[in-house]
């Protein structure tokens, strides 16, 4: 597996340790990540940072806070929607996709009348 | 059933699981997060003893001590509602609802965010969110970082990320605004930043932190403060720069910055780019309680604290009987502070459920005198006034609420 973008030494917290590999999938594509990781950390050590983009505007998002209480990074994980991804640990054949546009109903129905 | 349930599987939370399932109680502690350890994980700092404290070593200890107490410890399982049903209090989650008569609260602390204009980019996070991904995941957070934001978190996390190899160009602030309102202001940051001198992020700090007690030396060191700034660990700290905008198209290529006054005034013209794939901004701490709010909990307003924190005793109690607050949710301080205040919560719940004879109230006094003596040899504060500000809590307590021994007495269970 790929691994240039993980951090394996460590000068104080030492080098991590064996750990297996498992893989998923994300928009369709295939990617490798380690046991026991969450989501976001595997898409990131992929180099995606997008999760998702505004339901709305359509502008791109990733993680901001990393740890579940912001609710930036929502995916949804096998068919289930807003999932965290920073809180939801990857598993073997998981399907993950990103966040995506939706219409505005209510707005449409303000504009038209 | 279990006796005590635990919402919040850090330092305070699995101390004061480990304090009240010594004295037999069935404890069940939840946790939203993928292990337990809470904000101890990630914590990686030189002690002034020179010896590490690794927040993760830390974490494990307190969850082995807790699993050979028995103690039920569930990650994973988000709370969302908490209310009291007859004598017992009802918790709801993702996982269902546990009951019990006894809660303690230890969902510790959230960070402010500061929106600055596209902030909503990929690549733009926490600096709280940076610590997790390097230290606990392990992953790059970029090559190239900006923080925005100078506290006592941002130094400690900088150092963090540069432990790990990863680049951070330089630190500065966010625009003043009616949101970043001192940490916009150069004056303010520095007053700060000065009081943690002794924590000497830089050489220069620690020996102007005597004169520069006195606000016209302040002045005058900011307004020849070098525009280059000073080096924080071989890090630019910009002190007289701030952030009016993250650049990219899909995600973070730069960060806009302008030139500030001393008391954060915009140079007109003074507009440049600087180049990152990742920002963090580091806007500070504050008291994360929404779940003791919807149980009810009086709420008091104390600054010192780091914001609205739910009324309670030296003991851990709120006035609401059977339900119990440790860690930061109580007041900003730092993981040794909530694990202290863990076991006094611990140990309080265990004298209202009837356990441990007279004996008890000797070791919960024991216990909050630690709590205190922690706190004064705390080596960093992410408050100065702290003191003054538990002082003011334990008054309005004294006065609202009485003598929490007879409060202890009269509600005894069991």
């Amino acid at each position: 597996m790929k691994d240039m973008s993980r951090i394996i030494d460590h000068p104080v917290l030492g080098k991590m340790p064996d750990r297996k590999v498992l893989e998923f999938q994300f928009d369709g594509h295939t990617y490798q990540a380690y046991e026991n990781e969450t989501i976001a950390a595997a898409l990131l050590a992929n180099g995606i940072r997008k999760l998702r983009v505004h339901e709305e505007s359509g502008n791109p998002r990733g993680i901001y806070c990393n740890i579940g209480h912001c609710m930036e990074c929502r995916v949804t994980v096998n068919g289930q929607d807003n999932v965290r991804s920073c809180l939801t640990v990857v598993k073997e054949g998981m399907v993950v996709e990103s966040g995506k546009q939706l219409p505005n109903i209510i707005k449409r129905m303000v504009e038209q009348s | 059933m279990s006796d005590c349930i635990i919402i919040g599987a850090g330092p305070a939370g699995l101390a004061g699981a480990i304090a009240c399932a010594r004295f037999g109680l069935h404890v069940t502690v939840l946790d939203e997060f993928i292990k337990p350890g809470g904000r101890l994980l990630g914590q990686l700092h030189q002690e002034p003893s020179g010896e590490w404290w690794n927040g993760i070593k830390e974490a494990e200890r307190l969850h082995q001590e807790a699993i050979q107490l028995s103690v039920d410890i569930r990650c994973g399982v988000s709370v969302y509602n908490l209310e009291k049903e007859d004598s017992c209090w009802n918790v709801y989650t993702n996982a269902g609802t546990f009951t019990a008569p006894f809660v303690l609260v230890a969902t510790g602390a959230a960070e402010f965010p500061i929106p600055v204009p596209g902030w909503t980019l990929p690549g733009v996070m926490s600096i709280g969110a940076a610590q997790v991904m390097t230290n606990v995941h392990r992953v790059q957070v970029g090559k190239k970082g900006i923080i925005i934001g100078a506290n006592i978190l941002a130094f400690a996390i900088l150092n963090e990320l540069q432990l790990a190899g990863i680049h951070v160009d330089r630190i500065v602030l966010p625009e003043k605004s009616a949101i970043s309102q001192k940490a916009g202001e150069p004056e303010e940051v520095l007053k700060s930043l000065l009081n943690a001198a002794h924590l000497a992020p830089s050489p220069l700090l620690r020996l102007g932190s005597r004169f520069m007690k006195n606000e016209w030396f302040r002045q005058l060191g900011l307004r020849f403060y070098p525009k280059g700034g000073m080096k924080v660990n071989g890090t630019p700290l910009q002190l007289r720069k701030a952030a009016i905008e993250i650049i990219g198209q899909h995600q973070v290529e730069g960060v806009k910055v302008v030139d500030i006054g001393v008391d954060g005034t915009i140079v007109p013209g003074s507009e440049e780019i600087y180049e990152a794939d990742f920002v963090c901004i580091a806007g500070g701490l504050y008291p994360l309680a929404e779940l003791t709010a919807v149980a009810g909990c009086p709420f008091q307003f104390v600054p010192e604290l780091g914001g609205h924190v739910p009324v309670h005793s030296e003991w851990m109690e709120t006035p609401l009987p059977g339900l119990f607050v440790a860690g930061n949710i109580t007041g900003i301080e730092s993981g040794k502070i909530a694990m202290a205040q863990g076991t006094v919560a611990g140990l309080a719940i265990a004298k209202h459920a009837g356990k441990g004879r007279n004996a008890i109230d000797h070791q919960i006094e024991h216990a909050v005198q630690h709590v205190r003596n922690v706190r004064a040899s705390a080596a960093i504060q992410f408050n100065p006034q702290i003191e003054s500000g538990r002082q003011k809590m334990k008054e309005l307590w004294e006065q609202e609420y009485g003598s929490k021994l007879n409060r202890a007495s009269e509600e005894r269970i069991g």
